[in-house]
């Protein structure tokens, strides 16, 4: 199974083994990792599970679809390497991922 | 590892509010005794995608679940299922279970959700009369639409409804959505939306019979076999799905002498009058700080809100932000995001072009006061405006509705 590295806010590292298929934010929230919400359960809906993917990872990772894009832009704290976890699938190729949480979701 | 049961928090309901709720204390740090009680037969899991993906077949139960199976004892929360709780013993500060049983508690939550509305209608009894509540009524609905060809009555044309017609027609069957209203969303929504949501799902095939009383479902050998209009027409049907509104689990608040008004009236930090008793999620009626009033919010967003809330206040965390109410609906291709809620509105802003295109439909409705400020936004594919409304919603920031109209200026203009 991939592990997923999931940092938050304070630098703590949360290694979690996550099963390929799942997405990024269903991998934390079903081991209740902190600093992501989803409150919509991952139907693009509500832009409270958004990550920085670490820069080493982007382009395995890829880029937002429109519908991501423009959550995205109206949430809090977002760089160019931010994404929203409930659109990532993981992948065995995504082993080692390393995605930090946003100081809040809210 | 063995897992202490009782004399810590106990928690009444294993739904999305009390399931989140005890893995919110675990998270936040929260050492003490947990148990979790609930009546259905599973762990607690998502009921948005019941009406959904689940019920067309694209969810299992393990991405339906809120947690694993494993978390539980992981994190030492006592997951007790199938268990009723007959009542609180307010003076002991324990409850009774169904068996007799008494658990004692310091703090209780109670996290017991609404129920489907029952409405009395000769033939409510019959086979094949589905409500759409819990996981097991999906799999109920699921089998009765498991062949092509079946045909679906649907009494209640609200989101439920709506939902259900639209996961109906992806299996191949007829849908026929029964509406008391002249229009489906009469509850929830302003007439641009519904005459949309009518002029979409009939695209799609669904048949919409508005205006329209029911006098029984007729049924064969116990089995439902139509919806019998007043009118006298029968619209037939292999099941009637009734989705006509939800009712709050407050009895066991109630019976304890506490404060309820369909739901157990709570303040902004989910306490009710007892300060060892808590209300969170759908059972709760609180105040709604943006509105300056008091109501009942059935969502997700909710019920995590005051989850967060009570495990804040228990674990000496400072308590999260109150939020704009929002809820959402994902209908064929369709997504509609609706922030806040449209009291005192006095104008209505359409934002896009509210016709039914297949393919392509974006639009959204804004609600504002008459000092222009928004109260309400309901958004088809169009998430931009559903941030944004949402952010003026919070701020209060008056809109120039003209501006609002424009497509030619962004979101973000207008809500900078």
């Amino acid at each position: 199974m991939p592990t997923i590295i999931y940092i938050d806010h304070a630098g703590t590292e949360r290694p979690i083994e996550v099963k390929t298929g799942l997405t990024v934010m269903e991998g934390a929230i079903k081991h209740n990792v902190p600093g992501i919400d989803a409150d919509c359960g991952g139907a693009c809906a509500c832009a409270t599970c958004h990550v920085y993917v670490d820069p080493d990872w982007t382009d395995k990772v890829g880029s937002a679809s429109a519908m991501e894009e423009s959550m995205l832009d109206f949430a809090e704290g977002v760089e160019p390497n931010s994404r929203l976890s409930c659109q990532i699938k993981v992948t065995d190729d995504l082993d080692g991922l390393r995605v930090t949480t946003p100081e809040s979701q809210h | 590892m063995s897992v202490t049961e009782g004399e810590g928090i106990v928690i009444v309901g294993a739904g999305h509010a009390g399931g989140s709720c005890a893995a919110f204390l675990r998270q936040y740090g929260f050492t003490g005794p947990i148990t979790l009680i609930g009546e259905e037969p599973v762990a607690p899991y998502q009921r948005p995608p019941l009406s959904k993906a689940w019920l067309k077949g694209e969810a299992d139960a393990a991405s339906l679940a809120l947690r694993p199976e494993s978390f539980y004892a992981e994190n030492q929360i006592a997951l007790r299922l199938n268990a009723r709780v007959e009542r609180i013993d307010r003076a002991g500060k324990a409850i009774v279970l169904g068996g007799g049983q008494t658990l004692p508690y310091d703090r209780l939550i109670l996290a017991t959700g609404r129920r489907a509305r029952r409405i009395p209608l000769p033939g409510i009894d019959l086979e094949g009369v589905l409500e759409l509540r819990t996981a097991a009524d999906a799999d109920r609905l699921k089998a009765a639409l498991s062949s092509p060809g079946k045909r679906l009555a649907v009494i209640g044309g609200g989101y439920i409804g709506l939902e259900a017609a639209a996961s109906a027609r992806a299996l191949g069957a007829e849908a026929v959505v029964i509406e008391k209203e002249t229009r489906v969303l009469a509850r929830v929504a302003r007439e641009t939306l519904s005459t949309f949501f009518q002029a979409y799902h009939r695209a799609k095939g669904v048949v919409f019979e508005l205006g329209a009383g029911v006098a029984a479902i007729e049924g064969e050998r116990g089995q439902a076999v139509g919806v019998r209009l007043s009118d006298g027409r029968l619209i037939d049907a292999d099941a009637v799905l009734v989705g006509v509104g939800a009712v709050a689990n407050d009895e066991l608040a109630k019976d304890a002498g506490l404060e309820t008004d369909n739901g157990v009236v709570v303040d902004l930090l989910c306490r009710t009058a007892d300060p060892a008793i808590y209300a969170i999620g759908d059972c709760t009626r609180r105040p709604l700080p943006h509105y300056d009033r008091i109501g009942h919010l059935e969502s997700v967003p909710n019920a995590l809100e005051q989850a967060k809330q009570v495990a804040s206040a228990f674990t000496l965390r400072p308590p999260p932000a109150h939020e704009v109410p929002w809820f959402w609906s994902d209908q064929y291709d369709l997504k509609l995001q609706i922030a806040g809620l449209p009291h005192d509105a006095t104008e209505i802003v359409v934002r896009g072009d509210p016709a039914p295109t297949l393919g392509g439909a974006r639009f959204a409705v804004f609600h504002l006061t008459a000092d222009h400020k928004v109260q309400a936004v309901e958004a088809i594919n169009a998430p931009p405006e559903f941030m944004a409304g949402k952010q003026l919603i919070q701020s209060r920031k008056p809109v120039a509705p003209d501006k609002l109209a424009d497509l030619s200026i962004s979101m973000k203009e207008v809500a900078a």
